[in-house]
């Protein structure tokens, strides 16, 4: 994922939380009230009340992400995204930021695979010129855009990428590896953030076609969350958005059969200290059968403490300074990855990895021989739970209530699909991790990625 | 369902709708209360979703590190949950994570913290825990062992990392290596190895007790039902000898504009610094500060930001900030630039350190103002931001009236204030400079751009 700017987030290390550990009391709770309707343009609106701080939160979800791109212009889709700040037919350049600091707002916008998402969040007094704002982007981007506009936003993603890639420790590790997994006419194949020759090959041309292609209003949805009132926000959002001209639909994606039926192996060097490996499979797509176990199988290998990966090689043996282990859920397909960083030790980095991979190979053959424990999934299944609440905490930003109701509509079909989605993994058994394991994990189909210090040579 | 008459008259897109008077922020009150053993505790209720945030503050962080044993503060905090009570390490891991709670310590320059995030369905059996980490941490001499090659593997990471390496060259540099603030938090190598249990065990007994420490908590609870369980599970904590207040005294100002140069070969974007020392959290002039750096460099419209990212494009963000601790903190403008427009880069930067210091026009006064007092109510939305405002309070000593103060008082700095400021606050040609990039590319340019003295400086000089 790439950010429209950096995350300036203080307290993100402290969010783990909160919620009542029954889970008939939780299902019952996990419901976001909404109210939801289409502009004549055919733009999707989604109305949710919370009255408890005084702000609003203006999120819009585009259902275009770097799958859509087309080959040469990598990245596109998030240069775009950037240009969706610069001004519009009424807004002069720099305004949209202007105006909207001026009015205690803030603002930030994020591309992925599959999605681009924009939020405003501003104080309720504000929500005409939030309004305004979208809007004016939504139906005339493509009045005003120029080469200029584009030449500076080039730029700023071109250090975006070498800030947030190039020199980052292992930061070229996860963009190989979606070239290793997926093949070159897969729409996963390449970055979001896109490669540095194709950021220079984009023209103003190239975003009027994609907006026309992809940002007509039928291809987004928008929520409107927070201090409001349904009624009076929805003939704000219909005054607002009326003159939003109709486009096309857009196209759905080609989507190449993809399949992992070896190990593959790769080096990388880089300007670090230590050793890390990294293991990728193949994996069930966002909301399929397995995503959840899979999610949950993450946790029971490095989640905490008593996680059978962290506990066997940064607990015990201290071989490792962290394991990371996530189910990176997307629309056309997924992956599970886990990583980890080696200690400091004489021998050469290879050979290193090749020992910490024994062991991670070990603990996977554990869970294919046995289900985990009861409390084990169960310590994993209360953590989901809690952080169902955690989720209820915010109305804006990235990840807000608002920002769930417009992911669940675009992906499930359903904005208050909370309930739904808690109970993938309240209905989870020990056997199904045990499954998850068995089917998506095998220890000879899988991406094996090392990073070694720059010096110790490949 | 039409429902369109309301919208059938044309939106007016001549102007932006101006926004009418802006909502007032109602808070819930905050009720004091103290624990039979002198514990204070502050109690905010927030309904809305059923968790509870609730954060043992102790007023002594890093700052109170003897010399010599810097990082004594954050390894004590880090120790607390390594095992507490009866449980060790990885059984009191396992409670909290199977309540569906989250317990996590911490240490910053000017406080310790142990915070407990809890369904308060799971309050009671939740709270023992917080209490057992808080007065009956183990200290165990195995858990220190190994949180000690954590720690020490994590020091040796910072050499991979261009950004945190600039942060800290940039704190040795202003503040040097006897001076507290010059030196990270965690310590550094040579501190963190030799840290004993009975290191911790001095620090902890001096500083975490009743009399020195502070109970927040904020959530779907109610005074009256949580404060008999509080004194059941705090009440059998005692004061011992009253602790030190910890003082760091004021930095001698960095005097002269350097440029201090690190080598990270082949880095294809330079991190910058730039600064000096700033002030403390009791400073007169915190208002004006806060208005002065969202000018400068504390929004996505700053100078910094507009003039580095969107102008140039020599950056993916610029920015600065005052850390206001209990002594003058830093004062950093900072930026990580692409190598060959270092010099370029550099050059804005000092234009816009300069240029803060003419008068700031009313329009562009007058929106940082708005951004920053009608931005104030998001502030408080989560359990946590509410916490995070308290816990401010506490540690800074500040008047319960700030959250009321905070608004009237911004709107009310003028451009003359700022300017006055500006001028004891922003003098670039005092400054340290520090570039972390690659210096077989940017090291000439630099030196023939005659920005000030160069000096080469190695990661090693840096981190010892």
């Amino acid at each position: 994922m790439s950010l429209r700017h950096i995350c300036l987030a203080a307290g993100l290390a402290a969010c783990l939380s909160t919620a009542p550990t029954i889970a008939q009391q939780a299902s019952k709770n996990i419901t976001v009230p909404y109210q939801m309707f289409t502009l004549p343009n055919g733009l999707t609106v989604i109305l949710h009340e919370d009255h408890s701080v005084p702000i609003v939160s203006v999120n819009v979800w585009y259902h275009v992400g770097s799958a859509n791109e087309k080959a040469g212009r990598t990245g596109f889709a998030h240069l775009f995204e950037h240009l969706m700040f610069e001004g519009s037919k009424n807004v002069k350049e720099g305004q949209f930021d202007s105006l909207l600091e001026a009015a205690g707002g803030g603002n930030n916008a994020s591309t992925a695979n599959d999605r681009t998402n924009y939020f405003i969040d501003v104080p309720s007094n504000a929500l005409d010129l939030a309004l305004y704002l979208e809007s004016d982007r939504m139906g005339t981007l493509v009045d005003i855009v120029s080469e200029t506009m584009v030449n500076g936003q080039r730029d700023v993603v071109k250090n975006e990428r070498r800030q947030s890639y190039e020199n980052a420790p292992y930061g070229m590790a996860d963009p190989r590896i979606w070239e290793l997994m997926f093949p070159k006419n897969h729409p996963y194949h390449w970055p979001v953030i896109g490669y540095m020759e194709d950021l220079t090959a984009a023209s103003a041309e190239d975003v009027r076609e994609f907006f026309r292609k992809y940002y007509a209003p039928q291809n987004a949805s928008m929520v409107v969350a927070g201090d409001i009132n349904p009624a009076d926000a929805r003939k704000r959002i219909e005054h607002w958005f009326a003159d939003v001209k109709p486009g096309k639909s857009a196209d759905p994606i080609e989507v190449p059969p993809v399949s992992l039926n070896s190990v593959i192996k790769e080096t990388l060097t880089d300007q670090v200290q230590l050793p890390r490996l990294y293991l990728a499979w193949l994996t069930p797509a966002l909301y399929a059968p397995g995503d959840s176990a899979l999610d949950v199988t993450s946790s029971i290998l490095a989640g905490g403490k008593n996680s059978r990966l962290y506990k066997k090689l940064v607990y015990d043996l201290q071989v490792a300074q962290n394991v990371v282990a996530y189910q990176n859920s997307n629309m056309l397909g997924s992956m599970f990855r886990i990583e980890i960083t080696a200690r400091p030790s004489k021998e050469p980095a290879a050979q290193v990895l090749e020992k910490l991979k024994t062991l991670v190979d070990e603990e996977l053959a554990k869970l294919r021989e046995s289900p985990p424990d009861a409390r084990e999934v169960d310590r994993v299944l209360n953590q989901t739970e809690s952080s169902f609440f955690s989720r209820m905490e915010r109305v804006g930003s990235f990840g807000g209530k608002a920002d769930q109701l417009n992911g669940y509509w675009v992906q499930a079909g359903n904005p208050d699909w909370f309930a739904e989605d808690l109970a993938r993994y309240q209905s989870l058994q020990p056997v199904d991790v045990q499954a998850a394991v068995r089917r998506w994990l095998p220890a000879d189909k899988r991406i094996e990625l090392i990073v070694v210090p720059k010096g110790e040579g490949k | 369902m039409l429902g369109v008459s309301a919208s059938a008259q044309q939106a007016d897109r001549s102007k932006p709708p101006v926004p009418g008077p802006p909502p007032a922020l109602k808070l819930p009150p905050i009720q004091k209360r103290t624990l039979a053993n002198g514990l204070p505790v502050w109690i905010v209720e927030m309904h809305e979703v059923p968790v509870a945030n609730i954060t043992l503050i102790v007023k002594a962080g890093a700052s109170a590190d003897p010399a010599g044993k810097y990082g004594v503060s954050s390894f004590t905090a880090a120790m607390l949950d390594e095992g507490a009570g009866t449980r060790n390490a990885l059984e009191l891991s396992d409670a909290v994570e199977y309540l569906g709670a989250g317990l996590s310590t911490g240490s910053s320059f000017d406080s310790s913290s142990v915070r407990l995030q809890t369904p308060v369905s799971k309050l009671d059996e939740a709270l023992p825990l917080l209490a057992d980490v808080v007065l009956r941490p183990a200290f165990s001499e195995a858990e220190l062992n190994r949180l000690r090659k954590e720690r020490l593997t994590s020091l040796l990471q910072t050499r991979d990392d261009a950004s945190r390496l600039a942060s800290a060259a940039f704190a040795r540099l202003v503040f040097g290596p006897r001076h507290r603030y010059g030196t990270p938090a965690m310590g550094n190598e040579a501190s963190n190895g030799e840290m004993t249990v009975s290191d911790l065990r001095q620090f902890y007994s001096t500083y975490y007790q009743p009399q020195n420490s502070h109970l927040i908590v904020v959530g779907d609870v109610t005074a009256a039902t949580l404060l008999p369980k509080l004194e059941k599970v705090f009440g059998s904590w005692k004061n011992g000898a009253p602790p030190p207040k910890p003082t760091v005294p004021v930095a001698t100002q960095h005097a002269a504009r350097t440029i201090y140069l690190i080598d990270k070969k082949d880095a294809p974007q330079s991190q910058i610094r730039i600064g000096w020392v700033g002030v403390s959290r009791s400073t007169m002039d915190y208002y004006v500060l806060d208005v002065l750096n969202t000018v400068l460099g504390g929004s996505f419209t700053s100078r910094l930001n507009n003039n580095l990212r969107e102008e140039h494009g020599y950056t993916y963000g610029a920015g600065s900030s005052f850390d206001m601790r209990l002594s003058a903190g830093p004062f950093v403008a900072s930026a990580g630039v692409q190598s060959d427009k270092t010099v370029e880069s550099l050059r804005e930067f000092f234009k816009e350190l300069d240029a803060i210091r003419q008068p700031v026009p009313s329009e562009e006064l007058t929106r940082a103002k708005n951004y920053e007092a009608l931005g104030f109510p998001a502030g408080f939305e989560a359990t946590a931001d509410m916490a995070g405002n308290l816990i401010n309070l506490v540690v800074y000593g500040l008047p319960d009236a700030f959250f009321t103060e905070y608004v009237p008082k911004i709107q009310g700095i003028t451009v003359a204030e700022v300017q006055k400021a500006a001028a004891q606050y922003v003098q670039s040609d005092k400054f340290a400079v520090v570039v972390v990039g690659d210096l077989a590319k940017i090291e000439k340019p630099i030196r023939d751009a005659n920005f000030g003295p160069v000096k080469i400086v190695t990661v090693d000089e840096i981190l010892k």
